[in-house]
């Protein structure tokens, strides 16, 4: 089976097409979905069983030689990545059953989700500079749709603004990669890598990582490119919302932490110090905006922020606690922003509010959700056993190795803001008095927790299941740590 | 306001085919000249374009009754199925074969999978274009 690697890429794509043909039958379009993840999803465990024995997975399309055809690749980080994507988007589909409502689900919603998750997937696999901007905009396309589907009008303002961020962002990415190839004259990522090593990175290639520093930047919305995010993210429904707060911003990261490991490591004292830099003033931005609002929306978005830059401050370490524990917390961090997200769109269709003084004394009324949403809380903000907090270890041990001690006790001060933060819409939400609700179908209310408490176990059993994972981790780490290795699979050296 | 628009509308019924005949051959050429399923289907639409340029969206949908998204999903799943063609001969993706056949009339012909793919290309461009014209100038 050489072409598995590609199967939870072309899953969703052929399920998406499918769709096209039945756009007013919304039980089919429910069931094809949900049928096209499921098989995406059996296909990105075997896929990663495959990468445990036998390492590095690669594919070069049409049958031409590697540097020249187009290589797709499929690392441990990557397949840990495309499982998760495929995991959580699952959940959100069956969410979307109840909440997202007919209209949309009419308009292409569904197809719309999986031709999203045909791009984030192409992009965590790809092994080729542009066809990475290729799957950049596939999955850009597809959000643009999402984000505007429904015509309220603060999505259609927002959709504006996020439209225009990512074109311009794109245009920066299609000239840098012709700087790139200008440079080192090819544009397969492993082939870039050796070209790099072979020129000894000179001032020019630093000039490049700083500018893919900015693309990626604004996708992956790091301080201070990462002013559209609040806005945009706030604008459409809850289960986009989920997606993009769980997904988009993750593929940003990826390519930061991709390209940051296999292209420029020889000049790290400029380029990885910039990127520590930039990743605690996101952490503390983040930190800000998440104490200041009182809407449960705006809170948990800026929570994505802290996170980005919790998650490339460990990357940026380049040594192996560092690098394992970005991992740790970058699976961590998408599947608790999927739960987390779910949540508070239950708390707001009970509330019909997202405004957090309106509400409180929900623990009499919904108190299996205010414990969930507590346990979620305390993942997100790294208390053992749950979640969170391998990752942190990890990061905080990784920058105390690398001398970095005052980027470690920021990223320890970070996580008592990002619990002040949920926890805060727990008070608010979850105790007091209770203050009256609007009338809500009870069997919705059930339909609407079911993905969310999944998504709520995973998450602990990922925090409690670390030992388990270590061996995938060590090998993802290992790949990123040792270029060399990705470098032969492609090149077969 | 009633325009005169006689000479567009005849001239419109013959260049139409005449655009349609040289997409069609810039489709053929695509594989080893300029040209191909995206050209070739670019071109059918600015037909089409003209068709409505002359006439009016109703009867231009009249006299072409399809559904263009339902277009649009067949060419993406002939250009996906082409593609995926290679899986079950265990080679990687987007590996094409192509042949030599003698065909009546034409005589000897190469015949490439490539081509289905391109096909495909063609009814997505043509497919998504109309679908975009058509949405846009549906509203007035």
């Amino acid at each position: 089976m050489i072409n598995l690697l590609l199967f939870p890429i072309i899953i969703p794509f052929l399920f998406a097409i499918l769709l096209l043909f039945f756009k007013e039958n919304v039980v089919m379009q429910r069931v094809l979905s949900v049928i096209g993840v499921t098989l995406g999803l059996i296909a990105s465990f075997y896929l990663l069983i495959t990468i445990k024995a036998e390492g590095v997975q690669v594919v070069t399309l049409g049958s031409w030689p590697a540097p020249f055809g187009i290589s797709m690749v499929s690392d441990m980080l990557s397949a840990l990545l495309v499982t998760t994507t495929l995991l959580i988007t699952l959940f959100v589909i069956i969410y979307s059953f109840t909440s997202i409502g007919k209209e949309r689900e009419r308009f292409f919603y569904y197809p719309a989700i999986l031709f999203m998750v045909t791009g984030v997937n192409g992009a965590f696999t790809t092994g080729d500079i542009f066809n990475m901007f290729v799957f950049f905009e596939v999955l850009l396309i597809a959000s643009y749709l999402l984000i505007v589907l429904g015509g309220e009008k603060k999505q259609l303002r927002e959709s504006i603004k996020y439209i225009l961020v990512n074109i311009v962002s794109s245009a920066l990415f299609v000239i840098t990669v012709a700087y790139l190839y200008s440079v080192v004259g090819t544009l397969n990522m492993a082939d870039i890598s050796v070209k790099i090593t072979e020129i000894g990175q000179p001032g020019i290639i630093t000039v490049i990582a700083v500018l893919l520093l900015i693309v990626f930047g604004i996708k992956g919305s790091i301080f201070p490119l990462y002013f559209w995010l609040p806005g945009s993210y706030a604008a459409p429904p809850i289960p986009v919302l989920a997606l993009f707060g769980a997904l988009l911003t993750k593929v940003g990261i990826y390519a930061i932490m991709r390209t940051y490991t296999l292209f420029f490591i020889h000049d790290t004292g400029f380029t990885h110090e910039i990127l520590m830099v930039l990743s605690i003033l996101t952490i503390i931005a983040g930190c800000i905006g998440a104490l200041a609002y009182f809407d449960l929306k705006q809170i948990i978005i800026y929570n994505i922020v802290i996170a980005v830059g919790v998650i490339l401050f460990g990357a940026a370490q380049m040594n192996e606690a560092g690098i394992s524990g970005a991992i740790f917390y970058l699976i961590h961090d998408m599947l608790i922003k999927g739960a987390l997200f779910l949540l508070i769109g239950i708390i707001i269709y009970v509330t019909g509010t997202s405004n957090l003084r309106k509400m409180g004394g929900l623990m009499k009324t919904h108190a299996p959700l205010g414990w969930f949403y507590l346990i979620a809380a305390f993942g997100l903000a790294g208390i053992p056993p749950l979640s969170g907090f391998v990752g942190k270890l990890l990061i905080a041990q990784g920058a105390f190795q690398a001398g970095n001690v005052w980027g470690s006790i920021i990223i320890l001060a970070s996580s008592l803001v990002v619990l002040l933060s949920v926890m805060r819409i727990f008070i608010y939400a979850f105790w007091g008095e209770p203050v009256a609700l609007p009338k809500i179908e009870r069997k919705s209310y059930a339909q609407l927790m079911f993905p969310a408490i999944v998504l709520v176990v995973l998450s602990i059993l990922y925090g409690i299941g670390t030992e388990w994972l270590i061996p995938y981790m060590t090998d993802a780490t290992n790949v990123l740590l040792d270029p060399s290795i990705y470098i032969d699979a492609v090149l077969g050296e | 306001m009633k325009t005169n628009d006689v000479i567009l509308q005849t001239t419109t019924k013959v260049v139409f085919f005449i655009i349609f005949l040289f997409s069609i051959h810039i489709f053929f050429a695509g594989h080893y000249t300029p040209g191909g399923g995206f050209v070739g289907g670019l071109l059918t639409t600015g037909a089409i374009v003209l068709l409505l340029l002359a006439f009016d969206l109703k009867t231009v949908q009249k006299a072409l009754p399809f559904n263009f998204t339902i277009m649009t999903g067949i060419g993406l799943l002939l250009a996906l199925g082409t593609a995926a063609g290679a899986i079950f001969f265990n080679v990687p993706f987007f590996t094409h074969a192509f042949d030599y056949f003698t065909l009546p009339l034409f005589g000897e012909t190469s015949l490439h999978t490539a081509m289905v793919f391109d096909a495909g290309v063609f009814l997505v461009v043509v497919g998504s274009a109309i679908t975009i014209i058509q949405s846009i100038g549906g509203d007035s």
